[in-house]
């Protein structure tokens, strides 16, 4: 265990976090402002990141390529949302569960049958493909850096549109208290189809920029979904600010966890009993850790008001 | 003065800057029939939900036969004998009349942990439910489906509900809501012929009501508790007259 | 009557599994007894979680986690050479019914979509956990070394007393949970479902009662993951897959939540149709999703609803 090791790391679990919390942002407001559970969240990660390989091929660009997928997965969303989320608005959550359910094994089949079940393969571009190197002792992958500095870009936007934007107060205060916006005069239903396209969008980011280190194939987005919940149960339902909390946590302990429990349990067991005992572990840290936040705060770290 | 059976002292809850509840004083006597009214928006809604436990107040106290129940929540306060009825009908709906009354009983007939007989077969259960139907004029009723009961029928099972945990005390919240005439006059009848054996707390806006059954009447405006007295004296009051009752 | 038509119709569908070896052999296709012997194990998880759904309006989106725990504990035991039915299914159901007190102990607390995420979050984790376990196969599973045994009373290898003995169980989960359901317990359960403020005024804390109806779904659910690995005689962490959760869920929907029957007819339904399908197209999911999605939309009573239109078992 050394500095470098420590350092990689961190910065690993910094670019989970960011991709969760691309994710969670989406999926925490659908829940506050919407109450929609929304199983098929993790499926516009896997269009996402589909159509932003597919784009890179067609235009020989990376960035062409992911710019183009976003506004894409963000019309498949809308598109989603018109034609069989509207009506499940006022159904219970387990009519949502079940729908949206039903959504991520059409999604899953469909992504299966147009581009097969092996999976993309992609490269990243020789521009992207280098390290940085921080002095003599320590480089990076400067790809990973990229997407936290896309992650942090986008949080900052998010958190601006949100504070200090009418459509962010709106948002806000739907997530407190939807009925009191639809009292109003606001209107509801494009705030919604907005939201969910927003929400869409950002998992389509996420996707997108996970697809050329990460494996692409279908059913690829519903162990980020899983994740993402794990994110909005430790961080609020509602909050941005809740999201991205969560999203670090979940990010660093996941990734920490997984690097360093199984030598550190070594000090203190076995060597063969950590060998075991420590992967499976490892695998089970963020769900512990979900169970102990919501023993002590039910509602999660950073609710929004109201929830 | 004997102690009171509900004793409520500086009972304070805030939204913000909103004081909805403010310094609330409010003594209740075994026996009495007490009104609480007081103009829209005076806080009637979240008074109730205090003495009820569905909220907790930010301060204060309430005592009720002299044991201090402010942290207890609502099934708790119910087995010590607290009773109450919603403004809202809140009624199981897709239950029978007497499957209504006869889970109130249930509630108190010690814990529910019994996982072999079938509750509806269960006499110690169903004798005493049909027994208070009886007594609040739905005995015909009884196996009707709740939400097809008539609105008022569903006022008066609201009643049994609560007379069925045998209370010390009944909360009742605004009864006759949305009662015709005739209806109204038939609750208030039943509510007359429980005075003196029960204790009952009435939170109505129907003055007629009010007047005929209360011995005491507190009035409730911007949270505080402006005035307490017998009828006459609150009729009289020329501080309740400008804040409620107007030129009547 | 109501009863009599909810007893008769039990009595048809018992009669119509119990022909099914008889009329396989009949017709030379063994392989039903297989098929509708699974449909009755995932009727038992079906029927556990309409328990507590249908019931108790709790959606629990992890009971794949106790088909999981269930099997795992007849196969680990078994590794260790314990090969004893009884003893092994006792295990089953018991370490069941303590993971549900542990995760119930944490989830039943919140509701809505909390608890749905949180059902779902500690199944992924039982999930992951099965994988990480390399002694017991990690993500590729493993043989069950020996099928659970009975002495000379039954025995598991041979297709059609295993089937009867799985028949017999159903029967067995379907009325213990029409009991249960109709007790005083059930009372609460179901009063809570219907109206929980009501249930409170009244003077029930509908939390231990929920608690409880939670575990006892788990336990059920862990004696269909016993059953299920002695059927596929392979255990794989595929068992707690959250799909297989969503499976479970759409069997009970479809069915019909909150009635005696529709659990049994949804498992029978979804995985007739599965196998039917799977037949004809490997891309079968993707009729299945939007039937799924239809079904929410359309016929939310489920099969119960449509056979028995204005009926509630409730």
């Amino acid at each position: 265990m050394n500095l470098q090791l420590v350092l990689e790391q961190v910065l690993n679990g910094a670019q989970l976090g960011v991709t969760l919390f691309l994710m969670a942002a989406g999926l925490t407001l659908i829940f506050g402002i919407m109450n929609l559970v929304n199983l098929a969240h993790g499926s516009f990660y896997m269009v996402g990141a589909y159509l932003a390989v597919t784009f890179y091929g067609w235009t020989g660009s990376l960035v062409l390529g992911t710019l183009l997928a976003l506004p894409a997965t963000l019309a498949v969303g809308v598109v989603i949302e018109v034609i069989a989320l509207r009506t499940l608005y006022e159904r219970d959550h387990l009519d949502q569960v079940l729908a949206t359910f039903g959504l991520i094994l059409f999604f899953n089949e469909l992504i299966a049958i147009v581009w097969g079940r092996v999976g993309l393969f992609t490269n990243l571009p020789d521009w992207l493909s280098g390290s940085v190197d921080f002095g003599a002792a320590f480089s990076y992958p400067l790809y990973r850096l990229v997407i936290i500095a896309v992650g942090i870009v986008v949080a900052g936007a998010l958190w601006y549109m949100v504070t200090r934007t009418r459509l962010g107060m709106l948002v806000r205060a739907g997530a407190s208290n939807r009925t009191m916006v639809a009292a109003l005069g606001v209107n509801i239903r494009q705030l919604y189809t907005l939201v969910f396209g927003l929400g869409a969008g950002l998992a389509g980011l996420a996707g997108a920029m996970a697809a050329p280190i990460y494996a692409v194939q279908p059913g690829m987005g519903d162990a980020v979904l899983i994740q993402a919940f794990v994110v909005v149960a430790i961080g609020g339902i509602g909050s941005i600010r809740g999201a991205f909390a969560g999203a670090l946590i979940v990010g660093m302990v996941d990734t920490l966890g997984r690097a360093f429990l199984k030598p550190a349990l070594a000090t203190l067991i076995s060597a063969p009993a950590a060998q075991s005992a420590g992967p499976a572990l490892a695998s089970m840290l963020i769900y512990l850790l979900m169970a102990v936040v919501l023993a002590l705060r039910p509602e999660g770290l950073f609710p929004a008001r109201g929830h | 003065m004997p102690e009171p059976l509900l004793e409520v002292t500086g009972l304070s809850k805030s939204f913000g800057a909103l004081h909805a509840t403010d310094q609330v004083q409010l003594h209740v006597l075994e026996g009495e029939t007490h009104a609480i009214i007081g103009p829209n928006g005076a806080g009637k809604t979240t008074l109730i939900g205090q003495l009820a436990g569905d909220l907790r107040p930010d301060a204060g106290r309430i005592r009720f036969a002299g044991e201090d129940i402010t942290a207890l929540d609502a099934p708790a306060r119910s087995r010590r004998g607290f009773a109450r009825s919603f403004q809202i009908t809140s009624v199981y709906r897709d239950f029978s009349a007497l499957d209504n009354v006869a889970l109130a009983v249930q509630a108190h007939a010690g814990h529910s942990f019994r996982f072999w007989r079938p509750a509806r077969g269960d006499e110690a259960l169903r004798a005493p439910a049909r027994a208070v139907l009886q007594q609040v004029g739905l005995g015909s009723r009884a196996d009707v489906p709740a939400a097809n009961l008539a609105h008022g029928e569903q006022r008066q099972l609201e009643i049994a509900m609560a007379l069925a945990t045998r209370p010390r005390l009944l909360l009742l919240d605004e009864p006759v809501a949305g009662m015709g005439a005739e209806e109204s006059q038939r609750m208030v009848r039943f509510l007359a012929a429980l005075k003196g054996r029960e204790t009952i707390i009435l939170v109505e806006h129907d003055m007629d009501a009010v007047f005929t059954l209360a011995d005491r009447i507190s009035v409730l405006v911007y949270g505080r508790i402006i005035a307490t007295g017998t009828p006459a004296e609150i009729r009289t009051n020329p501080e309740v007259r400008a804040a409620y009752l107007g030129e009547e | 009557m109501r009863l009599g038509r909810r007893r008769i119709v039990l009595l048809g569908l018992v009669l119509l599994l119990a022909a099914v070896p008889p009329a396989a052999t009949l017709l030379g296709q063994p392989f039903y007894v297989d098929l509708v012997r699974r449909v009755m194990i995932f009727a038992i998880a079906a029927v556990s979680l309409d328990l507590i759904l249908g019931y108790g309006g709790m959606v629990s989106f992890g009971h794949a986690a106790y088909l999981g725990v269930g099997a795992y504990a007849v196969t680990i035991l078994a590794v260790y050479g314990v090969h004893d039915g009884l003893l092994q299914w006792a295990v089953a159901i018991g370490a069941s019914m303590l993971l549900a007190l542990a995760i119930g102990a944490i989830s039943v607390r919140t509701s809505g979509i909390y608890f749905i995420m949180i059902t779902l979050a500690f199944t992924q984790m039982l999930y992951y956990l099965g994988i990480s376990l390399d002694v017991y196969g990690g993500d590729n599973g493993m043989r069950l070394p020996m099928r659970s045994q009975f002495g000379g009373l039954i025995d598991l290898g041979n297709g059609t007393q295993f089937y009867y003995l799985v028949l017999g169980l159903l029967l067995l989960v379907v009325l213990l949970v029409r009991r249960l359901v109709d007790s005083r317990f059930g009372m609460v359960i179901r009063a809570a479902k219907s109206n929980e403020a009501r249930t409170r005024a009244i003077g029930f804390s509908p939390y231990p009662y929920r608690l409880a109806a939670f575990v006892i779904s788990g336990g059920l659910c862990g004696l269909a993951g016993a059953l299920l690995v002695n059927h596929t005689a392979y255990l794989t962490p595929d068992f707690m897959n959250w799909t297989r959760s969503g499976d479970i869920l759409f069997m009970v929907i479809l069915g019909g939540i909150g009635s005696t029957v529709g659990p049994v007819l949804g498992a029978l339904v979804l995985l007739l149709l599965e196998n039917a399908l799977a037949n004809w197209t490997e891309h079968w999911q993707i009729i299945l999703g939007p039937f799924l999605v239809l079904v929410v939309l359309f016929a939310r009573r489920g099969l119960a609803g449509l056979l028995w239109p204005g009926e509630h078992d409730a």
